[in-house]
């Protein structure tokens, strides 16, 4: 399946990249961020501690064990520091 | 319910009064302002706040819906900027009105810990000396639990 990836704040800078398309068999978020740390360095540098990592589904907050199935955009960022 | 997110600049005190005249039902109206803070050290050159275009309007007005339906306001304004923002320029207002105090300041209360943690913004602080995304704290996480 193919996914839409964005990228906020210092992940965004890590990876270098906002977003980006992949295509993946993953079944989980978590899977498809072990399967990019696994791919080249910047990722695994963005993605080394994933108790720093939120991410959202479809533009929800949403957690790593969330399903791939049907899912059009995930985003990956550190944690929120609004107001 | 007036949500905005947007790179210029405002007002508080002509939203504050326009919220108020809106609202002539109501008898208590709460306004905060968050402010760019300097550094201790007076080193900030701005705060570059970045955000999640898709999703920061909807998450704010799930989080703006709530407070009216728990503390039944009559009305709910949330402003936040993004972009580079100067030390001493409002970043981002809250308003609430309700009949009675105590629920325009809880409801005010609660925007503020719910936008800290669970709103899509990301801070940077551009020194003189460098520049580092701010950390998300441990407090403000935490204050989530008293709601």
């Amino acid at each position: 399946m193919t996914v839409d990836l964005l990228y906020f704040a210092w992940v965004r800078e890590r990876i270098g990249l906002p977003r980006e398309r992949v295509d993946t068999d993953a079944a989980t978020v978590g899977e498809l961020i072990t399967e990019l740390a696994a791919r080249e360095e910047r990722y695994a540098l963005a993605f080394s501690d994933l108790s720093a990592l939120r991410v959202a589904v479809d533009q929800e907050l949403s957690s790593l064990d969330a399903p791939l199935t049907g899912v059009r955009e995930i985003a990956v960022f550190p944690p929120m520091t609004g107001g | 319910m007036d949500i905005r997110v947007q790179p210029a600049t405002f007002d508080p005190g002509a939203e504050a009064n326009a919220f108020t005249a809106a609202s002539r039902g109501s008898g208590a109206v709460v306004t905060f302002t968050g402010i760019v803070r300097d550094t201790e050290a007076g080193t900030l050159r701005h705060l570059e706040i970045e955000h999640y275009p898709g999703m920061t309007a909807s998450s704010i007005k799930a989080i703006a819906g709530e407070a009216v339906a728990r503390w039944s306001l009559d009305a709910v304004l949330v402003i936040h900027r993004h972009g580079a923002l100067a030390p001493g320029e409002a970043i981002m207002m809250v308003a609430t009105a309700a009949r009675h105090r105590a629920g325009a300041f809880a409801a005010a209360d609660f925007l503020m810990d719910y936008l800290k943690s669970r709103a899509p913004f990301w801070k940077k602080e551009v020194r003189t000396d460098g520049a580092d995304w701010v950390d998300a704290k441990a407090e403000d996480e935490a204050a989530l639990s008293r709601w």
